[in-house]
């Protein structure tokens, strides 16, 4: 089909792709180079001295940019797969059924989107108190899936308005359990969902800096907590070390789902629309 | 081999009060291939979920060789449904497909190839295992889903309208597969259709439903030639219904004195006669013969249909287009009525 596109559409498409990664890539540039300057002043272009002295100590055990990179990643993790356990059956609700009060549960979902955290943090905090979640890991997990859960939640309800349940019931009557039919038919005919949900679900989870400061009480460091403090503390270099680091799981992650989010992917095409 | 007994089963959806279904009973003998006939939306397929486990009955009960199976999970009753729409599972082969009801059942890897291309041969769709279901043809996909149906070999299979995706020779092969495949595996078929040519062509037995309740259930020529009342002879083209009263095997009407079968039933009621048995012309004989004006005719290629006036009473009648080729609109011709054609309906 790329073949028989016109000429000013390939250079439009061309031009805003173009566009698209200078927009991404430039304001990388300087935190690449300031993790291997030392010292670089105005106005010199590029660095005066090169050195790998932020690497090193990035990855020195005194930081402690390893153990807040795994902690990081354990939270993140957990967050999505909480929230594809909750997300696919809330989908599957949201898109294949009508139940009474269906709108005011979807906004009530969608509401992590539109309010924003720090304005309901505090009470969540209050309560997380009573309930001894407070300077938790789990509670930095749990207090994650407020704004992971509508991405998850709507797509799989996208996913599923277009799925046809009817399969299940083929399936059933052809001697499959509830549980193998799960398996072998409305899995793989949601799997694009469930990654494209669950991968967005890491990354907002990612991300998260107010809610991980407040619920974990400084006592759960993840990357954009130490990010933060060094970058608060001036420390350019070191900044663009963990900046480099804490980049790598979005470009991963990009990579890794650009075919479903693309829509090509073979396990949506034939389900639905029959 | 199983016998299929049905017992007053009733469906009530959520939220609505008129059943789905109404009391339907019904005995399908072992092997036996059973229509169940009715207008969409009469409650067929909820029938079909239920004997298949895929939804709950309201009341009633479902019983396969005397025992109820309704406690039973659908993957533990012995049935098979194949559904209207096929629906292959798109990512996989069509051989997957097809051994998918064995591989749930633990089959092996090399028993479930064989058996597979067992029945790629019966529904002759050889060589065609590997493809994926969206590269088939409608009709093909039928097959493979008959096929995934069969391998399992099912007590009781399943047909929500076998037919009515397929054109018109499709059709044909379709119904001549079915048929021959019921015959030399034996299981019991029941299938629902809205159809009534596709009931009559293809089943044993015909189960008319008409609003959630069974209006009658026999053989398909019965419903030609002894409708139950007139929505039933109606729903299979029965156009002819004379008001009247039927005594000692005369039936007394606008059209005159007529003479009925001996088994036709006395009392207040309509005489009921197919359009395709009214002889005319020459092929009349004296026997309940009338004199017929012809006020409509239609040429339909291998038959005319004509609408005749005795006396100020309508018929329709089915001839041979040769023999209506020298009538014209207007004419009075001569009919007849067999008595063994004609059929009291008492309410």
């Amino acid at each position: 089909m790329i073949g028989q596109d016109s000429l000013p559409t390939r250079s439009l498409r061309f031009l805003a792709g173009s566009a698209l990664i200078i927009w991404l890539v430039l304001p990388l540039i300087p935190l690449a180079i300031w993790s291997f300057a030392r010292g670089w002043f105005f106005p010199s272009l590029l660095p005066n001295q090169w050195s790998l002295r932020a690497w090193n100590y990035a990855f020195s055990d005194t930081a402690g940019v390893i153990d807040s990179l795994w902690l990081t990643i354990a939270i993140s993790l957990a967050a999505m797969v909480l929230s594809v356990l909750v997300g696919v059956p809330a989908g599957r609700a949201l898109g294949l059924y009508r139940f009474r009060g269906k709108e005011l549960v979807e906004l009530l979902i969608l509401a992590p989107t539109i309010v924003p955290g720090i304005a309901v943090v505090l009470g969540i905090h209050s309560v997380f108190i009573a309930m001894g979640l407070t300077n938790t890991v789990t509670g930095v997990i749990l207090v994650h899936l407020i704004p992971t859960l509508p991405y998850m939640v709507l797509v799989m309800a996208g996913i599923f308005s277009n799925y046809d349940p009817s399969y299940e019931d083929q399936a059933r009557s052809l001697g499959a359990s509830a549980f193998k039919t799960f398996f072998y038919v409305t899995l793989p005919a949601i799997m694009p969902g469930i990654i494209v949900g669950g991968l967005f679900a890491f990354l907002v989870s990612w991300s998260q800096y107010i809610l991980t400061l407040l619920i974990g009480g400084g006592r759960v460091v993840t990357l954009p907590l130490l990010l933060f403090n060094f970058a608060s503390a001036g420390r350019n270099d070191i900044t663009g070390a963990i900046g480099m680091i804490y980049i790598l799981p979005g470009i991963i992650i990009l990579l890794l789902t650009a075919r479903h989010l693309s829509g090509r992917s073979g396990a949506v095409a034939g389900f639905g629309k029959i | 081999m199983t016998q299929v007994s049905i017992r007053d089963l009733t469906k009530i959806y959520p939220g609505e009060t008129a059943p789905a279904l109404d009391r339907l009973s019904l005995e399908v003998a072992s092997g036996e291939l059973t229509a169940l006939l009715g207008p969409s939306g009469c409650g067929k397929t909820t029938t079909m979920k239920m004997i298949a486990g895929l939804l709950n009955p309201t009341s009633g009960d479902v019983c396969f060789d005397g025992n109820s199976i309704l406690h039973k999970k659908p993957e533990h009753r012995g049935v098979v449904m194949v559904f209207q729409n096929y629906l292959l599972f798109p990512y996989m082969s069509v051989a997957d497909n097809i051994g998918f009801g064995l591989k749930m059942r633990k089959t092996d890897k090399a028993e479930i190839a064989r058996q597979v291309n067992e029945m790629l041969e019966l529904v002759k769709l050889p060589d065609l295992g590997k493809r994926r279901p969206a590269e088939l043809s409608g009709g093909q996909q039928q097959r493979v889903s008959l096929a995934r149906a069969l391998i399992v070999r099912p007590n009781v299979l399943l047909l929500d309208e076998p037919l009515s995706n397929l054109d018109a020779h499709l059709r044909f092969e379709m119904r001549d597969l079915i048929r021959s495949l019921q015959r030399e595996i034996g299981i019991t078929m029941i299938f629902v259709t809205h159809d009534q040519e596709e009931a009559v062509v293809l089943a044993d037995k015909v189960a008319l439903i008409l609003d959630g309740r069974l209006k009658q259930y026999d053989v398909p020529e019965l419903f030609y030639r002894r409708p139950v009342d007139e929505a039933t002879a109606r729903f299979f083209g029965g156009q002819n219904f004379i008001s009247g009263i039927s005594k000692e095997g005369y039936f007394d009407s606008p059209l005159g004195k007529l003479n009925l079968p001996a088994d036709a039933k006395s009392g207040h009621g309509a005489l009921c006669f197919r359009s395709e048995n009214v002889l005319l012309g020459a092929a009349a004989n004296n026997e309940n013969r009338l004199e017929a004006k012809i006020t409509d005719s239609i040429y339909l290629g291998t038959h005319a249909r004509l609408k005749l006036k005795v006396g100020d009473q309508q018929i329709t009648a089915i001839a041979n287009p040769d023999l209506v080729q020298d009538m014209a609109v207007g004419d009075t011709i001569a009919a007849s009525l067999p008595a063994s054609a004609l059929w009291v309906l008492t309410s």
